[in-house]
Formats: C-alpha cells, sequence, structure tokens
C-alpha cells in the first residue's frame, strides 16, 4: 500500500517539478521548429571548455545580426564530439565550434552535421573528401615538442632538436608529455610519432622513450605548471610536449626574446572546426554564427583568447605571435578517417606501453 | 492542545460504539500518518527518480539494450577483461586504504576540535576545512609540486605512485570524519561517560563501552559517504597516479568521453551500482545506541589529552601545508611579494564569484530541503521489519548518487532529459539540480544518525502532549540536530561552490563561475596564468571556508530561537 501511493505520487511530483523548473529555465523556446514560421531569436552553440571571447564582440554579434547567443562548454573535444553523437536527432545545440581533425570525420560519419560549409574560407585547412562540406576550418594550432634554452644553456647541454634525439640517453628523464588517452595535445604527439615512425613503428620509439624516462601526466597544464622548467612551478624537465606559440609566454620581463623554442620537425598540426548540427532549431542563426566565426574580428581574437592561429591567412597577428611562433612548413599528419578508425586501437596499445 | 485531544478522546467514548469504532479511530490516525509520510518521502523521491535513476537507467540502457535486445553475452565480456578487473581490485583497495586511514585520524581530531574547548580552535576548524573545498584541479598541481622530484618533499620518491593517491584521497576527506563526527560528538550527554568513570572503568574502557557505541552511527556514515568520495574520485587519480592507476571511475571517463563505448560503460557502472549497494548493505546494520540527547559541554584540554592533541597538530600540519604552499605560491613572483596575479583577475574575479555564489544559494537550500525531509522520514522508527527494510532501502536510493559516476549521469541528462517540459539539458537550472543531487546524500549522512538517536520516549511524550508528526519534528526534533543541520549545509555549499561530480560533465552554460576561471587560467600558457589560477583557487577556498563557519556561527548565536 505504501509502495503504490509512492509509485503514484512520484509522476505527480515530477511533473509539477518539471513544470515549475522549465519555467525557470532559458531554454524554453515556445513554438520553435519548423512549425512556427517566426524568425527564432537564440542561437545556442555547443562548445569546449577552452572557448573564451572577448564580450564585445559577441555583442556586436547580437545586434548587428537580432540574435542572442548561448554558448555550452563541453568538456574537451572529445567529450564535446562524443555528445553530439550521443544526442544526434535531438542535438542540444544550432552550432558547434571545437571539433577538431582528429574527431571530425567521427563526427561527419556518424550524421552529427548537416552541410554547411563558408566558401572560400580557410581552404588549406579544409578536410580531405566529402567531410569538407560539413566543416569550416576556424583556426589551428601545432602541438610540437618544446625546450627549455635557459636550462640548457645552464647545463651545458645542447638542446634536442628531434623526435629520435628525444630516446638518446642525454636527455633521460628531462621530457614530459601529457598522456595520449586523457589529453587531446598528448593524442596529438602520438599522432605525430604515429605519422613519423609508421603504423607498425611507433610502438618500439613509444618503449625507448618510456624506458628514457617520459614522464606521463593526466593533463596538458600539470606537464607544463608541475614538470616543465620554464613553466610556472619550477619543475625538473626542460622539455615539454606543448604548442608552437609557447615561446611567446617565455619572454622574460623586460626581456627581448623567448627562452625557450618549439621544435618545428615534431610537430602535429590541430584544426579545429565549426558545422550546424543536423535537426538543429534554428539552422540560419547557425549559419549566421559561422560566418562570425569566419569574420575578421573574431578571426583576429583567436590567438590572445585562445592561443590559436586564424584560419584566415590575412587576419593580423599579435606582434610577438609574427615573430616568436614559428610554423613548421611540412607538420607532421595522419588523415582524418585513419585516425577515427583506429583510435581506441592505438590508444589501447599506447595504454599497455605506458603503463 | 491537551485539551482538544482529551476532548476528541471523550467524543469518541461516549458517542460512538465504544471498542469497534476505537479501533477504527486510531486505525485512520496511523494510517493517515503514514499517508502523510509517504507524500513527505515522494518529494525528495520524485526528484531523485528524474535526475538520477532515470539519466542512469539511460545510459545502461543504451549500454546494455543495443537495438532493443538486452547483450548480457557483451556484458560478461567487457567484465571478463583483465583490465576491468585489475580497475575494480585498484578501485576497491585503494578507497578502503584511504577510508580506514581517514577514519583512525579523523576521530581523534573531531574530539579534540569538538570536545575540548581551548585558544585557536576556531582557526584550526578552519584548516581542517579547507582541503575539502579546495578544487581538485588545483589540489592535484599544489600536492604534485611537493612531491616532484625537485620539489621539497621530493626525497620520498612519491610522485605518481599509488601511495600518493590515498595520501591526497585522505587529505581531501578528512574533513568529512572530522565534521561528520565532531557535530554529533558536540550533542552526545556525557553524563553516561562520567558515570562510568565515577564508577571505575578506565579511560579506554569507556571509550569502547559508552563513547564508541554512541557514535557508531555517525563514524559509519561518515566512512560510507568518504569511501564512495573515494571510489568515485577522478581528477586526483588521474593527475597524481599519472594515468598508471585507473578506477572504475577513471575508466568509465575514458570508455564515455573519449570511446562512446557505452558497452563497456554501462558494465563499469552496474559494477560501481553493486559496489555501492554492497558498502550499503553492510554498513547499514549500524544502529544507534538511543541516548538521551543533550547539548554536550566542551571541556579544557587535560594532560590526558595529549596523544589525541598531537595527533591533531600533526594533521593539521598535513593539512595545511599544500594549502599554504598554494597561498604562498599566489603570492610570490620573481622573488618578490606581489599580488598581481589577484589583480591580473580583476573584474572577473568579481563576476565569478557573484555566479557562484548566487548557484550555492539555491543548491544549497535545495538540498538541505530534500535532505531535511528524506532523514525526517528514513530516521522514523519502524516497528516491523517489512517497514525498517523500506526505510533502509529508502536511505540507500538518496545515497547512490554519490556512488555512481558523474560521466554517467551528466551524459544520461543529455539523453534523457530531452523532451518539453523537461528539456533541461543545456539550462542553468540542471547545474544547480546536480548539486544538490549531490549534497543531498552528504547533509542525510550528517543529519540521519544524530536523528535516529532521538529517543522515541520524547516523541511519544510529545505525540501525547496533541503535538502532530511535524510538530514533533519542529519542535523536539529539530532542536536536538540543529549542530548537524547546519553542519549538513556548510557542506551542502562547499559542494555547489567547487562544482563536484556531475556539473564537470554537464552541457554547461557559458557562465562564469570560480572554478571555471580557475580552470581557464590553469589551461593557458605561461607562470603568470597560472599564478592567477592559484588566485582564483585561495579565493574559491577562502569564501567557502568563511560561508561554512558563518552558518555556523549564524547557529550558535540561533539556539535561543530555536530550542
Amino acid at each position: 500500500m505504501k509502495n503504490r501511493i509512492a509509485l503514484a505520487v512520484i509522476p505527480l511530483t515530477a511533473v509539477a517539478l518539471a513544470a515549475c523548473s522549465s519555467s525557470g529555465g532559458t531554454t524554453a523556446q515556445p513554438g520553435g521548429g519548423s512549425s512556427s514560421p517566426a524568425k527564432i531569436k537564440q542561437i545556442v552553440v555547443a562548445t569546449h571548455d577552452s572557448w573564451a571571447a572577448p564580450k564585445g564582440l559577441i555583442t556586436q554579434f547580437e545586434q548587428e545580426s537580432g540574435y542572442t547567443v548561448k554558448i555550452v562548454q563541453n568538456g574537451d573535444t572529445g567529450e564535446l564530439t562524443n555528445k553530439l553523437v550521443l544526442t544526434k536527432g535531438s542535438p542540444i545545440a544550432d552550432a558547434v565550434y571545437g571539433i577538431d581533425n582528429t574527431f571530425a570525420t567521427r563526427a561527419v560519419d556518424e550524421g552529427v552535421l548537416s552541410q554547411y560549409h563558408v566558401t572560400g574560407f580557410g581552404t588549406k585547412y579544409d578536410l580531405p573528401g566529402g567531410a569538407a562540406r560539413y566543416l569550416t576550418p576556424i583556426d589551428w594550432g601545432d602541438v610540437c615538442v618544446n625546450v627549455d634554452d635557459a636550462w640548457f644553456t645552464a647545463h651545458h647541454l645542447a638542446a634536442p632538436a628531434s623526435l629520435d634525439d628525444l630516446i638518446k640517453p642525454a636527455y633521460k628523464n628531462l621530457f614530459v608529455t601529457p598522456g595520449a588517452a586523457t589529453s587531446s595535445p598528448g593524442f596529438a604527439f602520438l599522432l605525430a610519432t604515429i605519422a613519423k615512425y609508421g603504423t607498425n613503428g611507433w610502438q618500439d620509439y613509444w618503449n625507448k622513450l618510456v624506458s628514457n624516462g617520459v614522464k606521463i601526466t593526466a593533463g596538458w597544464d600539470d606537464a607544463f605548471d608541475v614538470d616543465y622548467t620554464a613553466g610556472g612551478g619550477n619543475g625538473d624537465r626542460p622539455i615539454v610536449l606543448s604548442y608552437n606559440s609557447d615561446p611567446v609566454y617565455s619572454i622574460p620581463k623586460g626581456g627581448t626574446k623567448p627562452t625557450t623554442h618549439a621544435l618545428l620537425d615534431t610537430c602535429f598540426q590541430q584544426t579545429e572546426y565549426a558545422g550546424v548540427l543536423a535537426g538543429a532549431k534554428n539552422v540560419p542563426g547557425a549559419k549566421a554564427f559561422i560566418d562570425f566565426l569566419t569574420g575578421k574580428g573574431f578571426q583576429e581574437s583567436l590567438p590572445e583568447n585562445m592561443y590559436v592561429f586564424p584560419a584566415d591567412p590575412d587576419a593580423a597577428l599579435p606582434a610577438e605571435w609574427a615573430k616568436w611562433a614559428p610554423t613548421p612548413n611540412d607538420p607532421l599528419t595522419v588523415a582524418p578517417d585513419e585516425i577515427t578508425k583506429n583510435r581506441q586501437d592505438w590508444l589501447t596499445q599506447w595504454s599497455d606501453i605506458t603503463s | 492542545m491537551i485539551r482538544s485531544l482529551r476532548d476528541r478522546a471523550t467524543l469518541t467514548r461516549s458517542d460512538r460504539a465504544p471498542a469497534r469504532s476505537r479501533s477504527d479511530w486510531l486505525n485512520r490516525v496511523i494510517w493517515r500518518r503514514r499517508l502523510g509520510w509517504c507524500v513527505l518521502a515522494a518529494i525528495p523521491l520524485a526528484v531523485v527518480a528524474v535526475f538520477f535513476v532515470l539519466p542512469l537507467g539511460g545510459m545502461l540502457h543504451r549500454g546494455l539494450w543495443p537495438g532493443g535486445r538486452l547483450d548480457l553475452a557483451g556484458l560478461g565480456e567487457v567484465l571478463g577483461r583483465r583490465r576491468i578487473r585489475r580497475v575494480l581490485w585498484f578501485t576497491v583497495w585503494s578507497s578502503t586504504l584511504a577510508t580506514v586511514i581517514t577514519v583512525l585520524i579523523g576521530v581523534p581530531v573531531a574530539y579534540v576540535l569538538h570536545r575540548l574547548r581551548f585558544p585557536g580552535r576556531g582557526l584550526l576548524r578552519l584548516i581542517v576545512a579547507v582541503p575539502f573545498v579546495l578544487p581538485t584541479v588545483v589540489v592535484g598541481v599544489a600536492f604534485r609540486t611537493l612531491l616532484v622530484r625537485s620539489g621539497p618533499l621530493g626525497f620520498l620518491n612519491l610522485d605518481g605512485t599509488s601511495t600518493a593517491i590515498v595520501v591526497v584521497l585522505v587529505f581531501f576527506n578528512i574533513a568529512v570524519v572530522v565534521r561528520t563526527v565532531g557535530a554529533a560528538w558536540e550533542g552526545l550527554d556525557r553524563r553516561p561517560a562520567e558515570a562510568a568513570a565515577g564508577l571505575g572503568a578506565s579511560r579506554p574502557r569507556v571509550f569502547t563501552a559508552i563513547t564508541l557505541p554512541a557514535l557508531r552511527p555517525a563514524i559509519v556514515s561518515a566512512a560510507v559517504v568518504v569511501f564512495l568520495f573515494c571510489a568515485t574520485a577522478f581528477g586526483v587519480v588521474l593527475t597524481l597516479g599519472g594515468l598508471r592507476y585507473a578506477t572504475i571511475e577513471t575508466e568509465i571517463y575514458l570508455q564515455t568521453t573519449q570511446f562512446l563505448d557505452l558497452r563497456a560503460a554501462a558494465a563499469l557502472s552496474l559494477l560501481q551500482l553493486l559496489l555501492v549497494i554492497l558498502l550499503l548493505a553492510i554498513t547499514s546494520r549500524a544502529r544507534p545506541t538511543p541516548t538521551e540527547p543533550e547539548y554536550g559541554e566542551t571541556g579544557r584540554p587535560r594532560v590526558r589529552d595529549l596523544p589525541v592533541m598531537m595527533i591533531t597538530a600533526a594533521t593539521v600540519v598535513f593539512l595545511a601545508t599544500p594549502v599554504i604552499t598554494l597561498v604562498v605560491r599566489s603570492l610570490r613572483r620573481d622573488g618578490t611579494w606581489t599580488a598581481a596575479a589577484y589583480r591580473a583577475l580583476g573584474g572577473e574575479a568579481w563576476t565569478a564569484l557573484r555566479n557562484s555564489l548566487s548557484t550555492a544559494v539555491f543548491a544549497t537550500v535545495a538540498s538541505v530541503a530534500l535532505a531535511l525531509i528524506a532523514s525526517a522520514v528514513v530516521s522514523r522508527p519502524a516497528r516491523s521489519r517489512a517497514g525498517r527494510r523500506v526505510l533502509r532501502a529508502l536511505d540507500a536510493v538518496f545515497t547512490l548518487p554519490l556512488g555512481v559516476s558523474a560521466v554517467t549521469i551528466g551524459f544520461g541528462f543529455l539523453i534523457t532529459l530531452d523532451h518539453p517540459p523537461l528539456d533541461l539539458r543545456t539550462s542553468s537550472v540542471l547545474v544547480i539540480v546536480a548539486q544538490a543531487l549531490v549534497a543531498l546524500p552528504l547533509v542525510l549522512r550528517v543529519l540521519t544518525p544524530p536523528l535516529r538517536a532521538v529517543p522515541q520516549s520524547l516523541r511519544d511524550a510529545a505525540a501525547t502532549l496533541g503535538a502532530g508528526p511535524l510538530r514533533t519534528f519542529a519542535t523536539v526534533e529539530m532542536p536536538l540536530v540543529r549542530r548537524p543541520v547546519l553542519a549538513g549545509t556548510g557542506f551542502a555549499f562547499a559542494v555547489s561552490l567547487g562544482e563536484f561530480g556531475a556539473t564537470s560533465f554537464l552541457a554547461r552554460p557559458d557562465r562564469q563561475t570560480l572554478p571555471v576561471l580557475i580552470y581557464r587560467y590553469s589551461a593557458r600558457p605561461g607562470a603568470d596564468n597560472f599564478q592567477s589560477a592559484l588566485a582564483a583557487s585561495v579565493i574559491l577556498a577562502a569564501v567557502t571556508v568563511v560561508v561554512m563557519l558563518g552558518v555556523e556561527r549564524l547557529g550558535v548565536r540561533g539556539v535561543g530561537s530555536w530550542a
């Protein structure tokens, strides 16, 4: 009896609760979807946790377009992509920004996106094949091995120059990298080694890295902030896996040039894309927002807000970036569909080697 | 009151047929009360059903019923993997060890900080509370800076070991034991212990025969929470273990967020669920010894208290070291003291603080209200065995959210709460609900043991005087559990401000809160940005501790109005 009453009350309370909470929510869009001819005011954009943009830019876009923008953050690029795959058919947003080239074909293959590409924009960074119709490149960055020149000078040691150097005894216990399974730059580095040593050779390289004392951390932040000698924490490893723009931030106060540099032969290029979600409520709004992402204003805000390079080759870079963040002419690459096909296999092998 | 009850009794006796109608009336009263309790229980149950059972069920369904057919073979395959067995074993032993150590340290510290009176006690309580509210990202990093080869504790060679993981789990959770047990201890009547001592019992004997049985429910309760926190710890395990150690929780994270292998994730979530249920089944047998509750008095420390005082001192040093490191590093740049890192945060810190506080207030109110209702129900003395079972099951249901992966619940929200009027997936309301859900079991676990210890005779006395169950609860039981309520409120606040658990895996609306700010700064290159992340953590910890202690103070002044 007791149970039966409780059972009867649960749905009632649930409905009441739902009614209360949804009226307080911000997502309610009465009459949304195709049934209503009225223009939907809100654009919901799903992105990753690294999203950062000047408030003024967004406000300006809102005023000019008549839309309001709601940004929804979803962990890292992997978590973001997988959440979109999971909610396919009932998308949590209208547009997505932040799917990178390591997850792009997964999103396209799963049918998460509908076709939209800003014509003629950032074509150099387009995905190969048909996937390009679904995603517009917005920015890119090179994940490279960085070395602390100040430390090497002080220790009278020549800094390493290549991936091969990292397994030499001279550099034992000096290298720290975020793990491939828990960090997207970490995974990019694994891809760099796969590009360099081949799908059957990288395992051997990683075995040698491990015996040469590579330190693997969970995230980029503790590799950089704790272990790296040129990070914030007085660490003890002068070689770190990070970005090619990092030297810009190692210019000492009052100094004129960085005390670290990136090894350009070790870089894997990460490109981030934006797209319209299949089944989006506000398709015109989503397109307008992607157009905004490719506009000069947003493109030029990228380096100082998200520490990446604009996909627009004509966008002006901050002076220090132009000077101290050289980019590799020929970065290491792995085809996006290869990555999608082998991700789990590679990561399982990698985990076995490193733990 | 008394009159009306007597009147009613007289009425029934004189106006109706004697025996049968009296039992009718009694039956009606009993059923009305039962119905009342059921309606009450339904409120928190409904919240747990919609925001926990539904998303969890959704994820399990996706993982185990692919294409609409139950895939038990797949389940067996996943559970049979060697790696999964290793992960399960590591989760169980590291959490058990951390829980045992936490309780062994926490109980003496609770005695010193809640039963003895000495100058500086407030400050020590504050220091003990800090670790619990620190964001895991920062604690992981702070600990690693100490343990790394070049760090001050580098000679211990603990960086990247399982010992480091256990040490940090203890660090985080001591506050849970100290506050839960401390709140119960403060309300403990000291007369039985004094009587025993007067009759010649030695101090250890008094402790094991009188005090410990009275505290056992609170200790067990705290231990359960600590174990669940340890078993579902995520960030610190990854950070401190350097990816060498995996727990069920970190494995669910990988399988879900990186591979979207929902079958493996569902199998692991089931394993987690089983572990929690087993734990609750084992611990739910700890019944309180009813005591006459009184406001226990605090005494001055004596020579015999020296050993526990020393344990407390050592604990405080252990807890304070990483915290002090954190504060110092947020203030030191290029060999000089400066508040530059704080200035760099500027207006952002204020906005973040305001956002954090406003969310926290809602989440705290919600969780404390739900916990009060739930604890009022589960602490009912059940007369029948079936009744006891129902209550025990209820208690377990409210505790489950602590023990199940935040990733599973966070992703589960996305696939189940997608129909209007419940399309809350990207709403900030969901953040509040998720926080309240994590805080609920914590508050409940602080409240229930003392409520159960309220002797039935007191309730009966109130009932005889004509008070209904609600009035009895408000005037008899509430004043007796005032301290636990406040301790619980503090916890709820801390949980919400620190954005524990499920919130990290929600689709969060872009709202600058302190944890978000900390994350942002720690993910930017350059030493200055990292220092600002540390500064923001110090602000978060300071605000949380001040609020927690403020809430307690408020209660102490309010004694007159409550009792």
